[in-house]
This record gives structure tokens, sequence and C-alpha cells, in this order.
């Protein structure tokens, strides 16, 4: 089960501003009533994008300028409240394929990186920079690069980004879906839970 | 140097390293439910894997189910065929499953528990937040994403990486009228919903040492809304008490069985990343004013105005959260009228907080134009209150007293709000459009807390409303 390394993304970004974005805001509940995960991409944000008849609202994912973004940038406790696999799902069927925030909730953070999501966390300042420099021009092209840890967009240069070793690694050496490795040690397993007199 | 309960478990757990650098955690024991598992399965079937332990795995159904009408097939399609699939891949793989005919189903935190399922110095993984609500046994509980729960079913293991431990002391005793669930917000408010991201939360003291153990629940349950992945206190005679005698308890060896659980205990000299004191006596009925579950007051206070944040930051995030919640700056939290009462979720629909509020009831209506609603977290629970009379005195003061399930705390099952209803609510998120419309408003309290709003049709003072004879704070105002 070879799985593809995941060393950079690039594309065009789009805001999506505020602080704790909760999970429930990225994919209402309503829409996990589901026996799979297809279709949730015209989910994402939904109850923000459009109003109760369905009519799009002002909104930054609704916007013709930002259509075709690939990276998402957002506040801090990005993705917290429930632990709905959904949500990372609906933004990568949305077409997201990294996301960019002040910092992530722990269990939005290891769902997306199972699915080759990769979350990096930058600072406030450079985040307000690269969100002036998208808002200016929204073809500008980001490339986040998980090997030097770097952000960087048009001529303006580079900033650093933020994320956990062990996450990056499993990105950048294509474990990001541990499941082989996971079955590879079943003797292992089974010797641990022999230990515990419960399992 | 002593070591915390969180890293006993752990060492105990941990099945190796990965390459990555992750560590290889068994999880024990695996809860499902039909919301977040249907994926998994699917997954297992493509890849020809099996469960590997369908001992240690257990599912019931909750998020959405009815709780007016359970008969099958239910009335939403959508919602039958989740139950269906449910019933197929618990087949199929041979899962216990506690289902509607059971007489056992309900909320999959209170359930666990309830068996005797949830037990000390093991580790519990969920495809759901709130799994963080087994912690309250001494057990390093947490909630996973779908793929992971494809990774525990397969392997009985996924991989982590090992978080710090805060512990958060609480001393002293809480004031009349004042319950866990007001520890739990006023622990968030201080610490903030992002507070906790990195840490696990240790609750300890005084004021936990003497909590019973679904106040324990409450308590670790509202952990993830405070940003940590888990929250546990530490095992101990209460804990033991609690679990004698439960169906899945080994009762042969019942003194050996309390003396390993008690093992896991956190030693006197562990050392923790942070710790925290707080004095119980602060603590006041708590309520929140935003959309956030941070965003929260002591019902003497005032929704704060966006004028006199501290920062920027905090500026923008208060003006959108009252522009949302329709609620004034500056104003008393107190006498925000209310349209809809929700007594139940994970939070608080166990025994002890029906049987609680059933204190107060008697005497009381709810008022005019409010709709109140009671919903038992398990079938177990609903069978109990109903033994003691607790059903025919929510019913007599006005609230409809309703089958086990989450209801309206998560918008996945008819419970819902309708347009910008606001909801006095005894559950753990008021997220914008959390309880199912997307312009409905939810005031997160603990359940005497709605029930003196369902009476009086404002966020309202339960220690007044019930003559608590309590000190109440002069307001702040």
């Amino acid at each position: 089960m070879a799985i593809e390394p995941v060393l950079r993304v690039s594309g065009t970004a789009v805001q999506v501003p505020g602080a704790d974005i909760d999970t429930d805001r990225i994919i209402p509940a309503r829409f996990m009533k589901c026996v799979t995960f297809d279709g949730l991409g015209e989910y994402a944000f939904y109850d923000v994008r459009f109003d109760q008849d369905g009519k799009p609202r002002k909104h930054p994912l609704n916007d013709p300028r930002f259509a075709g973004a690939a990276i998402l940038l957002s506040g801090p406790n990005f993705g917290c409240g429930s632990s709905r696999e959904h949500a990372p799902q609906s933004l990568a069927k949305f077409g997201f394929r990294a996301v960019i925030a002040e910092s992530f909730a722990e269990i939005f953070l290891g769902n997306a990186t199972t699915l080759g999501m990769p979350c990096v966390t930058a600072s406030k300042a450079d985040l307000e920079t690269l969100r002036q420099a998208i808002e200016a021009d929204p073809t500008l092209v980001l490339t986040i690069d998980l090997p030097s840890m770097l952000a960087s967009y048009g001529a303006a240069g580079s900033f650093p980004v933020q994320q956990p070793a062990s996450l990056r690694e499993a990105l950048v050496s294509g474990r990001w879906d541990p499941i082989a490795e996971l079955l590879e040690n079943e003797a292992l397993i089974d010797q641990r839970a022999l230990a515990l007199s419960y399992v | 140097m002593g070591k915390s309960l969180y890293e006993k478990v752990w060492d105990a757990h941990a099945v190796g390293k990965l390459a990555d650098g992750r560590t290889q955690l068994l999880i024990g024991t695996h809860l499902i439910h039909e919301v977040t598992s249907p994926q998994a399965f699917g997954m297992l079937r493509d890849l020809g894997l099996k469960v590997k332990f369908p001992q240690r795995t257990f599912a019931t159904v909750d998020h959405i189910v009815p709780t007016d009408n359970q008969s099958m097939p239910l009335a939403d399609p959508l919602a039958n065929e989740m139950l269906l699939e449910l019933r197929r891949n618990v087949d199929e793989f041979g899962v216990t499953y506690f289902d509607l005919a059971s007489g056992k189903q309900g909320i999959v935190h209170v359930v666990g528990p309830e068996q005797g399922i949830t037990q000390p110095g093991t580790t519990i993984a969920c495809g759901d937040s709130h799994t963080a609500t087994h912690g309250a046994f001494g057990a390093i509980a947490f909630g996973i994403g779908t793929t992971q729960v494809r990774d525990v079913l397969a392997t009985q293991t996924m991989a982590m990486e090992q978080l710090q431990v805060r512990r958060i002391n609480v001393e002293g005793n809480l004031r009349p009228g004042v319950y866990a669930k007001d520890v739990i917000l006023h622990i968030i408010r201080l610490l903030g919903a992002k507070g906790g991201i990195g840490y696990v939360y240790e609750y300890g003291g005084g004021l936990f040492d003497r909590m019973s153990m679904e106040e324990r629940m409450t308590v670790c349950n509202m952990s993830i809304e405070g940003g940590a992945r888990c929250g546990y206190v530490n095992p101990d005679a209460t804990t033991f008490a609690y679990l004698h005698g439960r169906p899945y308890v080994d009762m042969g060896d019942w003194e050996g069985t309390v003396k390993r659980w008690a093992s896991f205990a956190s030693d006197a000299d562990a050392a923790y990343a942070d710790i925290i004191n707080i004095a119980a006596e602060e603590v006041e009925p708590s309520v929140t004013w935003g959309v956030s579950p941070d965003q929260g007051v002591g019902i003497s206070e005032c929704i704060p105005d966006p004028a006199s944040a501290q920062t920027d930051e905090e500026r923008v995030s208060i003006s959108e959260a009252l522009e949302y919640m329709q609620l004034p700056a500056g104003t008393p939290v107190k006498g925000i009228p209310i349209n809809v009462a929700f007594i139940g979720s994970c939070t608080n629909g166990r025994l002890s907080d029906f049987r609680e509020v059933a204190r107060f009831l008697p005497g009381h209506k709810v008022a005019a134009g409010v709709k109140a609603i009671a919903v038992p977290g398990s079938q177990i629970v609903a069978k109990l209150c109903e033994l003691e009379g607790i059903d025919k005195v929510f019913r007599a003061a006005g609230f409809e007293w309703r089958e086990a399930g989450c209801s309206m705390c998560l918008a996945m099952n008819p419970d819902k709000l309708i347009g910008d209803q606001i909801c006095a609510s005894s559950s753990n998120r008021n997220f914008k459009g959390r309880q199912g419309s997307p312009t409905g408003r939810t005031v997160l309290m603990s359940p005497l807390m709605v029930a003196a709003a369902a009476i009086t049709g404002t966020v309202a003072d339960a220690r007044e409303v019930f003559d608590l004879k309590a000190q109440v704070g002069a307001g702040a105002c």
C-alpha cells in the first residue's frame, strides 16, 4: 500500500477569517446523515455560504476571485469541536489541499493529516501579510514546502511555518495513512494486549 | 520522580514507535455509533480486513434517533439507512450492539459507564469528541476521526503523539446552586477554548475527590471544549463503588481488580507541565453569551462590551458573537428571553441531573410559549427516572419527557431549533447553528439553570427562582 509522499502544496489561497472555526461550521451536522464521504464538498461551510433559501451569501468561498483556491487560510483553533472527519473530507472534496492557520484543534489536525492534507501554522503577522497579498492579487500562487517548512509566494519571499515533527515526517515520507504500518506490528499488538488483563 | 495516570496508561498501552516518530497505541476499548463508523467499515471491506478484537468493540445508536417516536422504520429515510447500515456492520463483524430494542441503548458516553465497560487504567477511543467523558474513571479516552476508527477496528491500535499533562486543582466547596457544569464552564472561561491544545487535563483537589462519578463525567465531558483532547480524574473509592457489580466488570477477583485500577492513579510526586489552582467558592452559576464555550459569565455578570476588549482580536470576536446572538453589549445576562429549554446530552443527561432538577420543580410551571424537553441519556436512565417518578415531576411542570438520544445537542435528529430561537441548554456546544437552525442560538448552563430559564422564560438565577437561600452575588453590572 505505497502512498504518495506529500512534500509541498502549491496553489492560490483564500482566507476564511475568524477564531475558533468549529467543525459544525465547516460541515453542518445534517450533512453527516450519509454512509460515504462522497458529495461532502458542496456542503463545506454551507450555512455561512448560503441563506435559508439556498441563495449564496457574501463569503470568501463564494467570491469568484478566489475560485479554485487550493490553500485555506484561517485563524487560531481552526477545526475545534466535533471530531467529525467529515470536516477535512468536505474541505478536500471542495478542492483544498492544505490549510494554514494560527493554530489547529488536535483532532482536526490528526484527521486532516490522515487524508494527506498538510495543516501548518504560522505567526499572526505573517498570516496577515499573506492575507493582504492575496487580497491584492487573488491569482498569487502560494507554496507550502514541508521539507524546508517555508511558505513562499510571489516576489515577497517566504515565511516559516510549523507542524509537529511526526506529522511532517508522516507526510514527507508517504506514511500519512498509517494503516499498513499498524498492521505490520500484529505480533507486538497481541503481545501488548495479552499483558493487559482487560483486553 | 513519579508518573501521572496519563503516563502510566500510555506506557502500558504503547505497542512501539512508528517510523514517523508517533507511538502506536493500543486502544483497549472501542466505542462506535452510527454516524462516524459506516465509512470506516466500508474501508475495512475495501481493504479486505476484519475487526481485530470484536469483543472489545461496542456499538450503540444515539445521534440520529428521534426522541419522540423510535419505532422502526424511522420516519427520516437517511436516518433509517444509517441504522440499517450499523446493524449490517455489527452483524457482519461480530460487534456487541446496544440497539433500540435492547433496553440498554443510549448516548455512547452514558452507555459505556453504565455497563461498566468504561474502566480505570484503560484506553478508550470513539469517533466522537466527547469521548473525553470516560476520563472520569481514570481512563485515557479521546475522540477520533473515521479513518482512525478504521485503524482501531482493523488493528486495535492507532498512531498518536504523546500530550503534556496540566493539573487543574479545585479546592473548597461549591456554593448552593452551583454544579459540576458550572465548574467546567468556569475552567473553560479561565483557560480559553484553545487553552488546552497539546494538553491532557488532570482534574483533582478536594472538590473532585468529593464529586460523584456523574459529576466527574460532566466535567471531563467538556475537556474538549477547553481544547484538551482528554481529561481525567484519578480513580478512587468513589470510582470503584460505582463500577462494583456492573455488567462488564469482572467480579471474579474484585480486590485484585481494585488494586490494579488504583495502581494507575497519579503518583504523589508526579510532574505536571502546568498546574492551575481554582477556589470552588469563586464559581458562580455560569452561562454562555456567545458562540464559543469560553464566551461565558457568571449569572450576576454582564454581557461583555467589545469597546472594553483588551485586544483587537477579542473585540472582533465579541462583536461577531453578539451580532449572531442578537444580544446587547454591556447589559445583564440575566433576563435574556428564551424560547426553548433542553435538559439532556452526554454532558448532563444522567440520573443525578434529572433527580436534582426534580427536587425543585414541584409547584413550578414552564412559562407560556417556552418549549421544554427533558431527554434521558439512555434507556436505563429513563427507566430509573421513571421508577422514581421523576418523569411525572417533569411532565407536571410542563416539560416533554422524551426517549433516549443525543436530541437537541447536535441537530442530527428531529429535535432542532427553528429560525433564530434561543435555547437554554444543558448541552456542551454553543457554536453557530449547532442546535439545528443556521441562525439558532444556544445558551449553555447547568440543568437546574435550564429549569429556571424554562419557568421564567428568561435566563435566570436558579438560586432566586428556587429560593436556594444562597449568598447570591450582588450584580456586577
